[in-house]
């Protein structure tokens, strides 16, 4: 989200109107959690609170074996009365989970929800000090310590709603962002379906058949394109990329580029005689390199939308496709476009692809004709393929009866990526199992580590594929090598099962590769701010219990592009977004966090340094009256403003000066051990 | 008894508190010296809360945030570098800047976080206790 131009939107402070009155005397009430065993298990929980419960002001302690529960609640409730507390200090786990939770309670009892202080002891404290029981103690008290000395100091603060543009933008018109895109329009909500390639459709498009019914994957999926192209509330736009976000939840402004495809699209009709007529042929990426395309083509027969796009880099210029083009839709000179979105929500679903052995020429991919890629052998089954479904290899072209596949390519491989790619080993029983039908004197093996088919029918499609005989085989190669003769392919490979060496010669060699992320992911992970996981893949909220929101307000994860998936998860995932976003959409409101900076005006003195530190623009000058001002909308309330002010004019509501010294004075008792 | 140095840390939310959750969640065991305040982002760590620390007596403080180009604020640790770098300078007079460290720790390394921690407990554990300490005791 880079600037921000003028997306200033009032924000109306309507939830929690009444600011209490905070004179009065601080009465805290700490409770500490035992997260059944998670922390009582390690952290004498008991100790913690008797330490607690001397400290000035603390005037209740309670041990609960689950503080989040009903009755943890309750007690926390029961006490807030009782004790008339005006601070409420939770120990437990961790406040990215469960601080809504606490905030709630404290709301309930008419307590402003921003006076309580939640201190993480399990996730920093008992959890990682398993075996030094006596040292998370005492660290729980430390941290505990902290949080009572800093909660006497919190202060009410009301949370801001913003309105909702009820249009939704999907990044990715893949399965899952299909499925998203069909069902926000389905709910009536504006929709924008951005792709970056010419076609919609995604990895799906390019697959075969799909396990593990084996339906045919286009037809299936080309029905649905079709459905998203008509579908009045959705607006395509094909071979088009996310360049620019600003905004935030509710209001955001993204800039959107129209790649060229050298025609006007409202006239062309996909009939391709500008491919006939092309002399230019080059790799067909499609069918992942075989065959080949021409330098003006529509990308597959099912292409939706059914337009050409001229490919400028290979172009010879030779202007036959204008010449050719009854409707005059070449045009030559064509340049970017652009258009600005404004969209309350964002769908993203950006998709992934399949790891590329060739940069280690893993079992002699990329150095023997003979040995291909799962991906690969997809295109070459497909009767649309580039050999007519006809599975041949590619270094005679000659119909293969011994074929070996290897699992794990580019997964669960410590050299590679650790993760398992989840759907490779399916992938690999269907494909098996398809030339098998075809052409039933084949003979397979497939070479694994294990087998896994975790959902339905999946172990019933293994079982079939064991019972057309195909082989499986527990191990890796360790040689592969080519007959220089032949261009067989001869592998040496432990079966881990006999416990003996075997050495196998195949005619063609598949690998299963794995699911990785693309290269245009980093892009979209900067321009809107998402963390990405270990695997290099985007990150939701919560693993459990967030799975498709991301700690971005109003944007959510769907598809691969958050790790491996098949494709019915996928299209969960897809309509799991559509859902979570049509809160907003059909509220046409935000809840907004409170915590934004203030500005002192008797302690300003508009010396300006705060200004560029702000990279939201939210802190612009009261020109008449020489001081700072922050504007509340813009500001996302990280701080970096107030750390910046030489004179303290500058505060962050929620972690003002004073709150956080509180804590950094109470972390360790040495004055105390010292006196 | 050995000496078991007392380490102030600063976490992001966004990233490196959310690393340390993962640590945690992973049961990634890590030496129990540090405690972790919790601020919105690594830029909005102050000089004054460093140096207020080291000046109670912590004898180490660890500063984490997001890595650069990951920040939830675009580019609030880039301010976090320039200050923690010259704050290390100034204390570098007193001989106090390898009591300071940044890391840039994200949301998905747990395990990071725990070796970031437990080779900053190591360096401090090295260096000793915090001189203020004992010119404090004597006072």
């Amino acid at each position: 989200m880079s600037d921000n131009k003028g997306t200033e939107t009032e924000r109306t402070e309507t939830k929690g109107t009444e600011v209490q009155k905070d004179n009065d005397e601080k009465r805290v009430g700490v409770f500490v959690c035992e997260c059944g065993v998670n922390i009582g298990g390690v952290v004498n929980t008991k100790a913690v609170a008797d330490y607690i419960g001397t400290l000035p002001g603390v005037k209740v302690t309670s041990v609960n074996k689950f503080t989040c529960s009903d009755s943890g609640q309750a007690d926390i409730q029961q006490k807030i009365k009782e004790h008339n507390l005006n601070r409420v200090v939770v120990a437990a786990c961790s406040p990215k989970t469960h601080e809504p939770t606490f905030r709630a309670c404290l709301e309930q009892m008419g307590l402003n929800q921003y006076f309580l202080e939640f201190v993480n002891i399990r996730d920093h404290c008992s959890w990682i000090h398993m075996w030094e029981k006596e040292k998370a103690t005492e660290k729980a008290k430390d941290l505990v310590r902290m949080g009572v000395e800093r909660s006497k100091l919190l202060e009410p603060l009301v949370q801001s709603e913003v309105p909702v543009i009820d249009k939704a933008l999907v990044i990715g018109a893949g399965v899952a962002g299909m499925q998203s895109a069909l069902d926000l329009a389905d709910m009536g909500f504006q929709v924008y379906l951005v792709e970056k390639e010419p076609s919609i459709g995604g990895r799906m498009a390019r697959f075969d058949k799909v396990f593990p019914t084996n339906d045919c994957s286009i037809c299936i999926l080309g029905p649905k394109m079709v459905e998203v192209a008509r579908n009045k509330n959705i607006k395509i736009m094909s071979y088009s990329e996310v360049k620019a976000v600003d905004g935030y939840v509710g209001n955001f402004n993204v800039k959107i580029e129209h790649k060229p495809r050298y025609l006007d699209v409202a006239k062309c009709t996909g009939c391709a005689k500008c491919s006939e007529v092309c002399p230019v042929e080059v790799p067909y990426d499609f069918n992942e390199g075989f065959g080949t395309r021409k330098a003006i083509y529509v990308s597959f027969p099912q292409a939706v939308p059914l337009r050409a796009v001229l490919d400028k880099e290979n172009c010879i210029n030779c202007k036959a496709c204008a010449k050719a083009c009854a409707s005059g839709a070449i045009n030559y000179d064509m340049q970017p476009s652009y258009t600005d979105l404004n969209v309350g929500i964002i769908v993203v679903s950006v998709g992934f692809k399949t790891y590329d052995p060739e940069q280690r020429h893993d079992f002699g991919y990329g150095l023997y004709d003979n040995v291909i890629t799962a991906m690969e052998f997809e295109r070459l089954l497909n009767a649309a393929g580039p050999t007519g479904g006809h599975v041949v290899r590619p270094s005679d072209c000659k119909e293969p009866v011994r074929v070996g596949f290897v699992n794990c390519v580019g997964s669960r491989d410590k050299a590679t990526n650790i993760y398992c790619s989840g759907v490779c080993c399916m992938v690999t029983i269907k494909n098996a199992q398809l030339l098998k039908e075809k052409r039933p004197e084949t003979d397979h093996t497939i070479m694994y580590i294990d087998i896994r088919t975790p959902f339905r029918a999946y172990e019933e499609s293994y079982n079939r594929s064991r019972n057309l005989g195909v082989k499986f085989l527990r191990g890796r190669p360790v040689e592969v090598k080519e007959d220089p003769v032949t261009k067989n392919i001869k592998v040496r490979v432990e079966d881990t099962l006999a416990g003996e060496i075997r050495n196998l010669e195949f005619d063609l060699m598949v690998l299963a590769t794995g699911i990785v992320p693309h290269e245009g992911i980093n892009q979209i992970q900067q321009l809107l701010k998402l963390s990405k996981a270990a695997d290099g893949l985007l990150m939701e909220a919560h693993p459990k219990l967030k799975p498709v929101d991301t700690t971005i307000d109003g944007v959510y994860l769907a598809g691969v592009a958050s790790g491996p998936k098949d494709i019915p998860y996928a299209v969960s995932q897809g309509s799991a977004c559509a859902g979570r976003a049509a809160i907003l959409l059909k509220n046409r409101k935000a809840v907004t966090e409170g915590i934004t900076a203030v500005v002192n005006p008797d302690v300003c003195v508009g010396c300006q340094v705060c200004i560029p530190m702000c990279p939201f623009q939210a802190i612009k000058m009261d020109e008449k009256e020489g001081k700072a001002n922050v504007v509340k909308a813009l500001c996302k309330g990280c701080g970096t403003c107030v750390a910046a002010c030489p004179t303290g004019a500058l505060e962050q509501s929620h972690f003002k000066n004073n709150q956080l010294l509180a804590q950094v004075k109470n972390v360790f008792r040495f004055q105390e051990v010292a006196a | 008894m050995s000496f078991e140095p007392n380490i102030l840390t600063f976490c992001c939310n966004w990233c490196s508190y959310a690393g340390a959750d993962l640590a945690g969640v992973s049961r990634f065991q890590y030496p129990a010296n540090i405690r972790i305040i919790r601020v919105m982002c690594s830029g909005r760590v102050e000089p004054a809360f460093i140096l207020e620390a080291l000046n109670d007596g912590a004898d180490g403080v660890l500063i984490t945030g997001c890595h650069i180009g990951d920040c939830h604020y675009i580019d609030g640790n880039k301010n976090a570098e320039i200050r923690i770098n010259n704050t290390k300078k100034a204390l570098a007079k007193l001989g106090f800047d390898k009591r300071l460290r940044l890391e840039w720790v994200s949301a998905s390394e747990g395990a990071r976080f725990a070796e970031v921690v437990k080779d900053f407990t190591e360096e401090i554990k090295k260096l000793g206790p915090n001189p203020v300490k004992e010119v404090k005791i004597n006072e």
